[in-house]
């Protein structure tokens, strides 16, 4: 699985939404992802991931696409 | 009059978003407009968000004697339908933006971002004389009922809080719960009762707006659910930078152990206080805390009773156990025990049917020194996200959708055991939209059937033995 398709899929996985969703989402703009959703989207990624995200990081990470450009800092790809 | 605004006209009371501020003298103007346009002693329906329209309506109908419903904003549509034909209120206090859903209704009066809407009632409701606002048990359930709180239990709570966290005018209190439930209220009632600025925000903690809004405005204090101290723990608080930080709240449910001993490790290290608290809606807030200076060598404990508050332990019998270490249901007598509740506005004229006492369905025990623990609930009902949910009215509102289930589960997790396997999603996603909360709270769990007794009870420890 390449690392877009794990990144989808722990939003997918997550919150319960298609893949389609998933590309455009931003923080609260469905009801899964609030600040609950958040904090277990957040474990999950570290997990997949093997990472642990920085505080400033966390609270910046508000949508799919923000989410990708800090994956860049802790060197994955995506 | 709940308030005296004019003993701190020049402080600042609120701070909103965009770092304006409001002092309290433009707030006790701006109140006796809003009271005017209203006219006189009636239900209102308040759309609670943390903005200063919202604290403006609140303060404004609590001083002179209107009577506020309390809903967050964001209410389920066909929630707010239910509640409008069972309450029949004269006015609706909503933000600009919600207004143009409620078509049916003409704005009367507009200020800071929130509008007057008059409805079709007309004063018909009969009001008992000391009821002062009415506050769902359970942050957003879907169910009717609403706890009846009077000025005398707002007042005698609002007196404690103060005395006990030793509040004064400097404290700057940022918002992290909506003002439609208990805890975040009293926040709101026992800073303005000294002169202190409360910062508004409808951002969460997983927002760098919010922290940003945090620091910048200086906050002194904030109070947090468990879940938002789970969230604090992940955002590795204890490094963070906040110089004018003193003083951390929690209530709303049983921190874990773990967190509770980081915080109040945090706190002891960083000359800061962390303050343990326990109540229910039906204390109107507060009946218990733990004093700082206990927040680590009593790790675990709800703390010592309220100012003006008596905590007794009972038996199955009813009667009082008076040894320490026995568990008992805890049993709180004060002025700050509200009025009783309401399903309906043929409830209002009630009076006072709880005469100052409430068995709070906890279980408790009390130690040598006389702290108390919790350690049990003798109800069915659970904590999600610091919202106490009746179990019996989930499963009730979920077979009324035609779901056959049973509820179990522990707090943050309910469970909803279902004999139809198709159905788990769409049951989910209907308890969620209807209770407002993040789909992640509930687990649903396929089952054969129900187990229940010769009398057709249902068997939960059976439940839970087998897929618990």
């Amino acid at each position: 699985m390449t690392n877009l398709e794990k990144y989808t899929q722990i939003f997918t996985e997550t919150f319960g939404i298609s893949a389609e969703v998933a590309a455009s989402l931003e923080y609260q703009q469905i009801q899964e992802w609030d600040s609950v959703g958040h904090m277990s989207m957040i474990a999950t990624l570290e997990n997949v991931f093997e990472i642990m995200l920085d505080t400033d990081d966390i609270i910046d990470f508000s949508s799919f696409e923000k989410g990708k450009e800090i994956l860049k800092k802790y060197d994955v790809e995506v | 009059m709940m308030w005296r605004f004019e003993q701190f006209a020049d402080n600042t009371a609120l701070v909103s978003e965009d770092g304006s501020e409001v002092s309290y003298a433009a707030l006790q103007s701006e109140s006796d407009k809003l009271a005017a346009a209203v006219g006189s002693r009636c239900l209102v329906f308040m759309f609670c968000r943390n903005e200063k329209g919202s604290l403006l309506g609140y303060v404004s109908f609590l001083n002179n004697r209107i009577v506020p419903l309390m809903l967050n904003a964001e209410i389920d549509r066909e929630m707010l339908n239910v509640l409008l034909t069972s309450y029949k209120p004269d006015f609706l206090w909503v933000p600009f933006d919600m207004a143009g859903k409620l078509p049916e209704y003409t704005s009367v009066y507009s200020v800071w971002g929130y509008t007057l809407l008059k409805t079709p009632n007309n004063g018909e409701t009969e009001l008992y004389d000391e009821l002062a606002l009415l506050l769902t048990t359970s942050g957003s359930t879907g169910s009717p009922k609403f706890v009846r709180q009077s000025y005398g239990n707002i007042r005698a709570n609002t007196e404690s809080i103060v005395q006990y966290l030793e509040l004064g005018a400097t404290e700057r209190s940022i918002t992290t719960m909506p003002m439609s439930y208990t805890y975040g209220l009293s926040i709101i009632n026992s800073h303005l009762w000294v002169g202190a600025s409360i910062i508004l925000s409808s951002k969460t903690m997983m927002q760098k707006e919010f922290w940003k809004q945090f620091k910048y405005n200086g906050a002194t204090s904030f109070g947090g659910v468990p879940y938002i101290y789970e969230m604090l723990d992940k955002l590795r608080f204890y490094r963070m930078d906040l110089p004018k930080l003193r003083t951390i709240t929690q209530a709303g449910g049983k921190l874990s152990l773990e967190l509770h001993k980081k915080f109040a490790g945090y706190a002891e290290q960083t000359n800061r206080r962390f303050v343990v608290m326990y109540g229910q809606t039906e204390a109107t807030a507060r009946m218990s805390y733990l004093p700082w200076e206990y927040a680590v060598s009593k790790a675990g404990s709800i703390g010592i009773v309220i100012p003006g508050g008596e905590f007794t332990l009972t038996d199955d019998n009813g009667s009082i156990i008076t040894e320490g270490n026995i568990t008992g249901e805890l049993v709180y007598t004060g002025k700050n025990v509200t009025l009783g509740y309401a399903e309906s506005v043929e409830e209002l004229n009630k009076g006072d049917e709880n005469r100052g006492v409430l068995h709070t369905g906890d279980i408790a025990k009390r130690d040598s020194e006389g702290f108390y623990y919790i350690v049990g609930r003798k109800k069915r009902f659970l904590k999600l996200f610091g919202n106490r949910v009746n179990l019996d009215d989930v499963e009730r509102m979920l077979q009324q959708a035609g779901f056959e289930c049973a509820c179990g589960g522990i707090d943050d997790r309910l469970v909803i055991y279902l004999t139809d396997q198709e159905k788990t999603s769409e049951a989910k996603a209907l308890i969620s939209a209807k209770m407002g909360l993040n789909p992640s709270a509930f687990t649903t769990i396929p089952i054969k059937e129900i187990p229940r007794n010769e009398s057709g009870k249902v068997l939960y420890s059976k439940l839970e033995e087998l897929y618990g």
